[in-house]
């Protein structure tokens, strides 16, 4: 099939990496893509409970590469969706027991069989990132509204850049409007400017990530259509080369109104 | 609106500001790898061979690293304060 690996990394841990990649992979498979999605965080297995499948992991990509088990047998079906597939990370291993060329084998054998394979990328520049970015074709970088956040994300787009991965874009995850309204939160324009790369998409900092995450159920899959669950959907048609413009994220006339009479 | 009015009553700096001013700073220094004691030396310096030629008023130079887009720019700015015409020859003597 010959897709595209992306790897969706940050520099800095908490924030947003592994909710991205479970949001981005599913809605991608809701287009009905082919998708499967790599935990590259290994010794910190987190993708699995976010995407809520946890209980059926037997193998992991260490048994792969170790040739315990076949690429196919380690790949675990999504509850939902049934082109989108799962490559759990070790739990009880560390970095070092995936090497580079390893992850660029495996990502390529995925890449036959899939439109996209997306790589939850652990935190941190050492060899786990190292690893996580050795057999991606593309990245995106997701960062929070703070000046930590983005240093780190800049430091990234530079390692990335030295990779070959010249051109990454960017999710800006958890704005609140509120907060950018009253000057407390710097704006997306300005982080933009500063860091100089594209803009993927922006997610509000939403509650309802936190109770989706609580059921492994990503927000995406949400009906009532959170304003998170679309500005996902929304990043996903972007990656599908549609031209979506991005979404009002002002806040409510009732919400405004509260706050103006100090009830918000 | 009425956020603007609260803003004009009080000369609070919005965070934000604040946060952005603090990030480019960080930036720069990041990807430049110098340090301010090692920009001051650079700055005596520079004020050394520049006063060879011109008199200028060393307590106003500033050196400052800026950012435009993707290039970084170190930007001095020298106020002179008159300009000495001294032949090639009265420098090396001073030497
Ligand atoms: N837009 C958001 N709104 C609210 N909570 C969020 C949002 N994005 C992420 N979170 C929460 O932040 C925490 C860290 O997210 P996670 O995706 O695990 O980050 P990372 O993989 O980068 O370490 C999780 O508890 C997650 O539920
Ligand atoms: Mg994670």
């Amino acid at each position: 099939m010959d897709g595209k690996a992306i790897v969706i990394t940050s520099g800095k841990g908490g924030v947003g990496k592994t909710t991205s990649t479970a949001n981005i992979g599913t809605g991608l498979a809701q287009l009905g893509k082919e998708v499967v999605l790599i935990d590259a965080d290994i010794g910190l297995r987190n993708l699995d409970v976010v995407m809520g499948l946890e209980n059926r992991i037997v193998y992991d990509i260490v048994d792969v590469v170790e040739e315990n088990c076949r690429l196919e047998q380690a790949l675990i079906k999504d509850k939902r969706y049934s082109s989108l597939s799962l490559l759990p990370a070790a739990q009880t291993r560390d970095k070092t027991a995936v090497s580079k060329e390893q992850m660029v084998e495996v990502c390529k054998r995925l890449k036959a069989e899939a439109d996209y394979v997306l790589i939850d990328c652990p935190a941190g520049i050492e060899q786990g990132f190292q690893n996580a970015i050795a057999g991606a074709d593309e990245a995106i970088i997701i960062t929070t509204p703070e000046v930590a956040a983005i240093r780190d994300a800049d430091r990234v787009i530079g390692m990335l850049q030295a990779e070959g991965l010249g051109e990454p874009e960017v999710i800006i995850n958890r704005i609140r409007m509120d907060m950018v309204n009253k000057g407390d939160m710097m704006d997306i324009e300005d982080m933009i400017e500063i860091l100089a790369i594209k803009l993927l998409g922006v997610v509000p900092d939403d509650q309802e990530i936190v109770i989706s995450t609580n059921k492994g159920e990503p927000i995406i899959l949400d009906d009532s259509n959170s304003q998170s669950a679309q500005a996902f959907k929304n990043i996903v048609h972007r990656l599908e080369g549609e031209k979506i413009p991005l979404m009002s994220l002002e806040e409510g006339f009732m919400e405004k109104f509260k706050r103006i009479l100090g009830l918000g | 609106m009425l956020d603007k009015l609260r803003k004009m009553f009080d000369d609070e700096v919005d965070s934000k500001d604040l946060a952005k001013e603090r990030l480019k700073l960080v930036l720069i220094h990041d990807k430049i790898n110098i340090s301010p004691e090692l920009l001051e030396e650079m700055k005596e310096e520079l004020l050394e061979v520049v006063s060879k030629y011109i008199e200028v008023e060393a307590n106003r130079l500033s050196i400052d690293l800026n950012q435009d887009d993707q290039s970084i720019a170190l930007v001095a700015n020298i106020p002179v304060k008159e300009l000495r015409r001294r032949s090639l020859e009265d420098v090396s003597e001073s030497d």
